[in-house]
């Protein structure tokens, strides 16, 4: 059992860090939930994509370098640490290439991946339907059988950086007889077309970050199913555990944002006032807690392990650490804390992270019978 | 980097065990409370024929100078068991601070499991547990080593911990502390780790079979939650754990400060696995005749062992903030 990183990791981890404290803008970019912002993230993609940054775990030939896993957590902390732009197009990049990967053709990952990797192609998810929340399996949007493909209708919501996106993907239901999660067909499709209508969704922050997507017998070739029609839920399976798990939230954000708060810390703290003092301790020792814990997944899957129901463990511990530790943060900045800024920002982002990606009561719903095997009941 | 045990370190795990299942722990403890130390002292032999007594000992001094990590491993297993006696004290603690300190004419009876060991430690380990049944008494105070006798025993909550005040009688020799230290607020962390992990077995076992309304009650998502929240702290406190004895075996400057935040984490989640314990079984689990009293105060009488939450957490606080202060 050791922590130790050999030679090429290190090496690797060198050149970002150098790399990041050579480009990372020094004047922050606009919020990628606003058309400005937007095009700023999307030139950035393209900046880390021409150092084979922006997505180091794919093979080589989709613009990745083929980085372990380890070595992606590695680039993550140092992204993070600093304080390098958002991902615009982490939609895709984390959701949908893993599907790829798994489930597409390779016309599909010749097609898709290189134009995600340089972000000339940003994707929005588009899970949620306004009667499919946490039960997706109730969504009501079709896939109907056309010459050559499919007509998709019916409404998406909640659908991150689907206001500014150029394509989504998610499940429609392709076999009118079926029921919950038979006859779904996974599917991207253009957000740019005629018959689809997207209208902003102002969120607790102002900002557009995500909107509702109408869609009204809009054309979509056999080639934009990923996987086998029917076959949707298994596919989408694949980035459910993927948002939960490791991808979605990477040890180096919250790292970088708990050493931050030590900084603040020293700064403004008041070391009298002991019950902050420990949760700023506790924050720190969280952070650690899911760094390690992410090393022992890390070994794991490198060792031909699955990541399985641990992916709802993983979601529902950094869930509560990111709000706790925002929160430490206003409690520290006192009647500053309500004044607009990075730290506010990311309290109300962090306030939606108990709800994405499945909320934590249904995190503890998969924790309870799939890791610890007690029965099934009613949801 | 390959953070997980080894197949070796998992079958040493397993072995012991085997052993302790076999064993009837909750008989062995019941006899202990009530100072009858025959099954306890035979299990304790049987430890040793495993190496467990060995495994901090220096090998000069008969012993198998293990790492921290397989220190970890086999405390976590004896907690997991609540096996009696001076886990922490004799298998930890004691022989580092022991080799350490240079004081080694006991270290061959510790190893061997010939004699047992305990310790006082002023002022966070202010009674020595066991001291009745221990070979080797030792305390530390003002950075000195002396041995001492028993006075009157103390009741603890955890009954199996049998306490005393000390009466210290002479000087040994100038103590080296910090190694012994972590060592022992780590296998303090590693025997909290251990019941919690069983009073969430216990809790889910008790869980599956228990019917209420015409249901199992681990079928309501009330108790799904509860369980839940448990497994996840354990689950995050556990490569805390692991890492500060990767921190030990390394001599990280960092070493201290990863043990205390491992007690931390390791103390919070056994605490709530004990807490929800309790309240899954309900009443049963509130009498003495149900076992899980055993692993209740056992996680309630560690938790403030070897340094209390608060003040673990200020020595994380302080490390973090020194540290930054220098960089």
């Amino acid at each position: 059992m050791d922590l130790d990183l050999d030679r090429h990791a290190l090496d690797f981890r060198a050149e970002v860090r150098a790399w990041l404290a050579e480009n990372v803008p020094d004047k922050p970019l606009a919020s990628f939930d606003t058309a400005a912002g937007f095009e700023q993230h999307r030139e950035w993609e393209k900046r880390l994509a021409d150092a084979q940054l922006s997505v180091v775990s794919w093979p080589e030939e989709f613009g990745g370098r083929d980085a372990s896993l380890l070595e992606w957590v590695l680039f993550e902390e140092e992204y993070y640490a600093a304080r390098a732009p958002a991902r615009v197009n982490q939609n895709g990049i984390f959701m949908l290439a893993p599907t790829l990967f798994a489930h597409g053709t390779p016309e599909q990952q010749r097609r898709i991946l290189p134009a995600m990797a340089r972000s000339e192609q940003v994707w929005a998810q588009a899970w949620s339907e306004p009667e499919a929340g946490s039960d997706i399996a109730a969504l009501r949007s079709t896939a109907t059988r056309t010459e050559g493909g499919w007509l998709l209708s019916g409404q998406k919501t909640w659908s991150s950086r689907a206001a500014f996106a150029d394509a989504a993907f998610g499940l429609f239901r392709s076999d009118p007889g079926s029921e919950r999660h038979r006859g779904l067909t996974y599917l991207m499709f253009d957000l740019r077309v005629d018959g689809v209508q997207v209208r902003p969704i102002p969120q607790l922050d102002g900002e557009t970050g995500f909107a509702e997507i109408f869609l009204d017998n809009v054309f979509v070739p056999d080639s934009d199913v990923i996987g086998e029609p029917g076959n949707g839920w298994r596919v989408a399976m694949t980035t459910a555990n993927n948002e939960r798990g490791l991808s979605l939230r990477s040890p180096g954000r919250f790292l970088a944002a708990a050493d931050r708060l030590l900084d603040l810390w020293r700064r403004e703290g008041d070391p009298s006032d002991t019950a902050l003092a420990e949760r700023v301790t506790d924050a720190w020792i969280g952070a650690r807690a899911y760094q390690l814990y992410t090393f022992e997944t890390v070994t794991r899957l490198s060792e031909g392990g699955q990541l399985g129901p641990e992916s709802s463990v993983n979601k529902l511990f950094w869930s509560r650490l990111d709000l706790e530790l925002h929160e430490t943060v206003l409690d520290i900045l006192g009647s500053g804390a309500e004044l607009r800024g990075d730290w506010l920002d990311g309290w109300l982002f962090s306030l939606a992270g108990p709800i994405y990606g499945g909320t934590d009561q249904i995190q503890r719903n998969t924790i309870a019978e799939r890791l610890l095997g007690l029965p099934r009941g009613p949801r | 980097m390959r953070f997980t045990l080894s197949p070796e370190q998992r079958d040493f795990a397993a072995s012991i065990d085997d052993l302790l299942a076999a064993a009837d722990t909750p008989s062995v403890v019941r006899a202990w409370s009530h100072g009858e130390h025959e099954q306890g002292l035979r299990l304790w032999r049987q430890l040793a024929d495993l190496g467990v007594t060995g495994l901090a000992v220096p090998e000069e001094h008969g012993g198998l100078d293990a790492s921290a990590v397989d220190l970890t491993v086999a405390v976590e297993v004896l907690g997991r068991h609540a096996v009696p006696g001076p886990v922490v004290e004799s298998l930890a603690a004691l022989p580092v601070l022991l080799a350490d300190s240079g004081a080694t004419r006991w270290l061959p009876g510790l190893a061997s499991g010939g004699s047992l060991g305990t310790l006082a430690w002023s002022p966070h380990v202010p009674y020595a547990v066991d001291a009745d049944v221990a070979d080797v008494r030792v305390c530390v105070s003002d950075g000195v080593l002396r041995e001492f006798g028993p006075m009157a025993p103390l009741s603890s909550v955890d009954a199996s911990r049998r306490l005393s005040a000390v009466d210290v009688r002479g000087e040994i020799c100038p103590a080296r502390t910090d190694r012994a230290w972590s060592f022992g607020v780590l296998a303090c962390a590693a025997q909290l780790l251990g019941a919690g992990r069983r009073l969430l077995d216990m809790s889910v076992e008790y869980a599956t079979q228990r019917s209420q309304y015409g249901n199992p009650i681990g079928g309501y998502q009330a108790i799904k939650h509860l369980l839940a929240d448990v497994v996840t702290q354990l689950e995050l406190a556990r490569p805390l754990l692991y890492g500060a004895a990767v921190s030990l075996d390394t001599a990280s400057p960092n070493a201290a400060r990863d043990v205390s935040a491992a007690r931390v984490a390791c103390a919070d989640a056994a605490y709530l696995a004990a807490r929800t314990a309790l309240q899954v079984h309900g009443a049963i689990g509130y009498t003495a005749e149900h076992d899980l009293s055993l692993w209740l105060t056992k996680v309630r009488a560690l938790r403030s062992a070897w340094g209390t939450q608060a003040w673990h957490r200020a020595q994380v606080l302080a490390a973090l903030t020194t540290e930054r202060g220098a960089a």
